[in-house]
C-alpha cells in the first residue's frame, strides 16, 4: 500500500508543475498589477516604471515564472505586495484561523446531518421523513449570504448572542483562557451558518442509501435470519450506507483549509477565503499563486486521503 | 400419508401487492403442505407468483405495501398473523431461507464467520467461543475445506458457489424444520449446480428438514424433488408426485412447459414457445382459466368457469377441464369438438 501512496505523491508532482504554469500565466493576464493602486493624477509615472522594474515585473513572464518556481520549490513563497510580510506568514495565520472554523463547521454538519438522514432513511415516508426532506431542500434553497445575514441580524445584531465580527476579542490577552473562549465563541454563529448550508448533501445521500438498502438482498438475509431490526439497521444497513460519505471524507478534511468566502467575508472572520478574494481584488500575485498552488495541492492530496479512508473502511477495496 | 408428519399447512393464501391503493393479489388462493423429510418443488415462470408465496411464508414482504390473507399454519399457529417480533422468533431457527443470488445475499462489510453467527446469538444460549466453533463446524457442514480461514474472509474473497455455501450455513445453523430456498442454483454454473443440489440433499438427509424448493429449472425438479406443484399467474394449476408429474402432465401449462424443452433427438432448428406472454399483476383475469388466453386455439367451451383442482389420481390435482381436450396449435386434428362436460 505505501509503495502505491508513495507512487501517487510522485506522480502529484507534473500535475502541479501543470498547475503552476496555469495559475501563473493567468494571474498575470488579470489586468493591472500591484501598484495600478497607488496610481494617483500626481503620481510620476516614471517613480512607477522605477517599482515594477525593481519588483521585476518587466521582464518577460517565463523570467518571472523560472524565478518564482525556483523559490517556490525552495519554500519561498516571495513577500506579499500588499502586507509586506511573507506569504507563508500570512497564510499560516489565516490559515489557523479557517482550519478552527471549518473544523468545528464539519463537525457539525455531520452532527446534524448524520442522524437526520438516518431518521429520514429508516422511517420514509413517514411524516418525520417530509419535515427532515423539507429542512433540507429549504437549507438548499437559500442563499449563503442571505442566511449568513439573516443569522447575523438575528442572533449578533438584535439579540447580541453572538460578536458580528473578527475571529478573536482584541482586548483578550493571547494564550489566556479568555482568549480561547473569546476565540471559541467568535466560531459559533459562522460554524452554525456553514453547517445548516452545507446539510442537504449529507441528508440526502445517507437518506436515498438507506432507502436503497433495505430492499437489498443481504438486508433480507439478515432479516431471514430472525435478529431484530434495530440490529438490521445498526450492523448492516447504516454501516453500507455510510460508505459514499467516507469516500468524501478525505476531500471534507483537505477542504478544511480553503474556507467560505461568503462565510468569512459576511462574518468579518479574517481566515483564508477573505485572504483569496481580497488578495485576488488588490492584485497580490504572491498570495494568489500561493493560494491556487495550496488548494491545487490540497485537493490532489485530498483524493488520495480519500483512497486511503476508503481502502480502511471498505474490504473490498485494498490498494496494491 | 401421516398427517403427523406435517410441517406446514398453507391454506386459501392471498398475497396481494398495492398498486395505486389497490391490491392486486400475486398469489391467488394457494394451498399447500410440507412434510418432513420432503422437497416440495414449486416451478412456474418469472412473475407467477412463486417467490411471494416463499417470502409470504417467512413474512419477508414489506408489510406496507402487501396485504397476507389466508393461513400459513406451523406448529398450529398462523403465521400470517404473526408481529415481526414473534416472526423473528421463527425465522432463522424453525423456518429459514436460502437466497437466489448469493453475490449480493451476504454483506460486503462483514466476515464470513460474522455473518453466520448472527442468527446464532439471537437464537442459542451458546457462548462466544461456542458460536466460533459451531461456525467452523458449520461451515465444515457445507464442504469449504478451510473453514478457520473463510470465517475471516470477506464475500468479494469467495466465488459464487462457496457463497451459496455460506448461506447455506447461515440457513442451518440452527438445525431448522422447514428450509425455503429460492432459485438456490440459477445464478450458478452447471457444476456448481449440481454440487450445491447434493449438499442439499445430504443436509436433508441429516437433519429431516421440509424443504421448499422454488425453481425454474425442470432439470432441478427432475433431479430432487419430491412433489411439484407447477405455478401460473399466482394459482397453482397441477400438482402431483414427481415421477406422476414427468410421467403424466396433465395441464395444458405443464405440457406446453414440457414441450418447451429443446430436445438433442429432434431435428428441428426451432424451438416450441409458449404463445403470448404472462399477464401483468394488474391485467390478470381474474375469473376464468388464466391460461386460456394462451391456447387461443381450444375453445373456450373446454375450460371451467371457475376453475378448482380436481384430484386426477391420488395426489394428482389438475386445476380446470382444459386439459381434457387439450392438443398443441402443431398437432391439429386432435379433438375438434368439444362435448360439454
Amino acid at each position: 500500500m505505501w509503495k502505491t501512496v508513495l507512487r501517487r505523491v510522485v506522480i502529484m508532482i507534473p500535475q502541479l508543475f501543470v498547475l503552476s504554469l496555469l495559475v501563473f500565466i493567468l494571474a498575470k493576464f488579470m489586468p493591472g498589477d500591484p501598484f495600478t493602486g497607488l496610481i494617483t493624477p500626481e503620481t510620476d509615472p516614471a517613480r512607477i516604471e522605477e517599482l515594477r522594474e525593481r519588483a521585476g515585473l518587466n521582464d518577460p513572464w517565463y523570467m518571472q515564472y523560472a524565478r518564482w518556481v525556483g523559490n517556490l520549490v525552495q519554500g519561498d513563497l516571495g513577500t506579499s505586495y500588499r502586507f509586506k510580510q511573507p506569504v507563508e506568514d500570512i497564510i499560516g495565520e489565516k490559515g489557523l484561523n479557517t482550519l478552527w472554523l471549518s473544523l468545528l463547521s464539519v463537525i457539525l454538519l455531520y452532527l446534524i446531518a448524520i442522524p437526520l438522514g438516518m431518521l429520514a432513511g429508516r422511517y420514509n415516508n413517514s411524516k418525520l421523513d417530509k419535515a427532515i426532506v423539507l429542512y433540507s431542500f429549504i437549507s438548499y434553497a437559500i442563499p449563503t449570504f442571505v442566511l449568513a445575514l439573516l443569522f447575523l441580524f438575528l442572533f449578533g445584531y438584535t439579540l447580541h448572542w453572538f460578536p458580528t465580527i473578527g475571529s478573536v476579542d482584541v482586548s483578550a490577552v493571547p494564550g489566556s483562557f479568555d482568549w480561547y473562549w473569546s476565540k471559541i465563541y467568535h466560531l459559533i454563529l459562522p460554524a452554525i451558518t456553514f453547517a445548516i448550508l452545507g446539510t442537504t448533501g449529507v441528508i440526502q445521500y445517507l437518506r436515498s442509501e438507506i432507502i436503497d438498502a433495505k430492499s437489498l438482498d443481504y438486508v433480507r438475509t439478515a432479516r431471514s435470519k430472525g435478529i431484530p431490526m434495530k440490529k438490521v439497521y445498526s450492523k448492516h444497513i447504516f454501516r453500507n450506507s455510510l460508505l459514499p460519505i467516507a469516500a468524501f471524507l478525505g476531500f471534507t478534511i483537505t477542504g478544511l483549509l480553503g474556507g467560505s468566502i461568503f462565510i468569512e467575508t459576511i462574518f468579518g472572520y479574517p481566515g483564508m477565503g477573505q485572504l483569496f478574494i481580497t488578495s485576488i481584488l488588490s492584485r497580490d500575485y504572491s498570495v494568489i499563486t500561493a493560494l491556487v498552488m495550496l488548494y491545487g495541492f490540497l485537493t490532489l492530496l485530498g483524493s488520495l486521503l480519500s483512497d486511503i479512508i476508503m481502502s480502511i473502511v471498505d474490504p473490498r477495496i485494498r490498494i496494491e | 400419508m401421516k398427517t403427523t408428519d406435517e410441517l406446514l399447512r398453507i391454506k386459501n393464501l392471498h398475497t396481494g401487492f398495492r398498486i395505486k391503493d389497490t391490491y392486486f393479489d400475486a398469489v391467488d388462493n394457494v394451498s399447500l403442505t410440507l412434510r418432513k423429510n420432503e422437497i416440495l418443488a414449486i416451478v412456474g415462470e418469472s412473475g407467477c407468483g412463486k417467490s411471494t408465496l416463499a417470502t409470504s411464508i417467512i413474512g419477508l414482504l414489506d408489510r406496507n405495501n402487501t396485504r397476507i390473507e389466508g393461513e400459513i399454519l406451523y406448529k398450529d399457529t398462523n403465521l400470517a398473523n404473526m408481529t415481526e417480533d414473534e416472526l423473528n422468533n421463527i425465522r432463522g431457527l424453525d423456518i429459514s431461507m436460502i437466497f437466489q443470488d448469493p453475490l449480493s445475499a451476504l454483506n460486503p462489510l462483514m466476515r464470513i464467520g460474522d455473518q453466520i453467527e448472527e442468527s446464532l446469538v439471537y437464537h442459542t444460549e451458546l457462548s462466544k467461543n461456542e458460536r466460533k466453533e459451531r461456525v467452523i463446524e458449520l461451515l465444515q457442514q457445507v464442504g469449504i475445506s478451510n473453514p478457520k480461514r473463510v470465517a475471516k474472509q470477506f464475500p468479494h474473497q469467495l466465488s459464487g458457489g462457496m457463497r451459496q455455501r455460506v448461506i447455506i450455513a447461515i440457513a442451518i445453523s440452527c438445525k431448522p424444520q422447514i428450509i425455503i430456498a429460492d432459485e438456490p442454483t440459477t445464478a450458478l454454473d452447471v457444476t456448481i449446480q449440481a454440487q450445491i443440489l447434493d449438499l442439499l440433499i445430504d443436509l436433508q438427509n441429516e437433519t429431516g428438514a421440509g424443504i421448499i424448493l422454488i425453481t425454474h429449472d425442470l432439470g432441478v425438479v427432475a433431479e430432487v424433488a419430491d412433489r411439484v406443484a407447477v405455478m401460473y399467474a399466482g394459482e397453482i394449476i397441477e400438482e402431483a408426485p414427481v415421477d406422476e408429474l414427468f410421467n403424466n402432465p396433465k395441464h395444458p401449462y405443464t405440457r406446453s412447459l414440457f414441450n418447451s424443452i429443446p430436445q438433442l433427438s429432434q431435428d428441428s432448428t426451432r424451438l416450441n414457445v409458449i404463445e403470448g406472454i404472462v399477464p401483468s399483476l394488474m391485467n390478470l383475469p381474474r375469473s376464468g382459466c388464466r391460461f386460456s388466453s394462451r391456447i387461443s386455439w381450444i375453445p373456450e367451451e373446454a375450460h371451467e368457469d371457475n376453475p378448482t383442482l380436481h384430484e386426477v389420481s391420488p395426489g394428482h390435482f389438475v386445476r380446470c377441464t382444459c386439459w381434457k381436450h387439450f392438443h398443441f396449435k402443431s398437432e391439429l386434428g386432435g379433438n375438434q369438438h368439444v362435448h360439454a362436460d
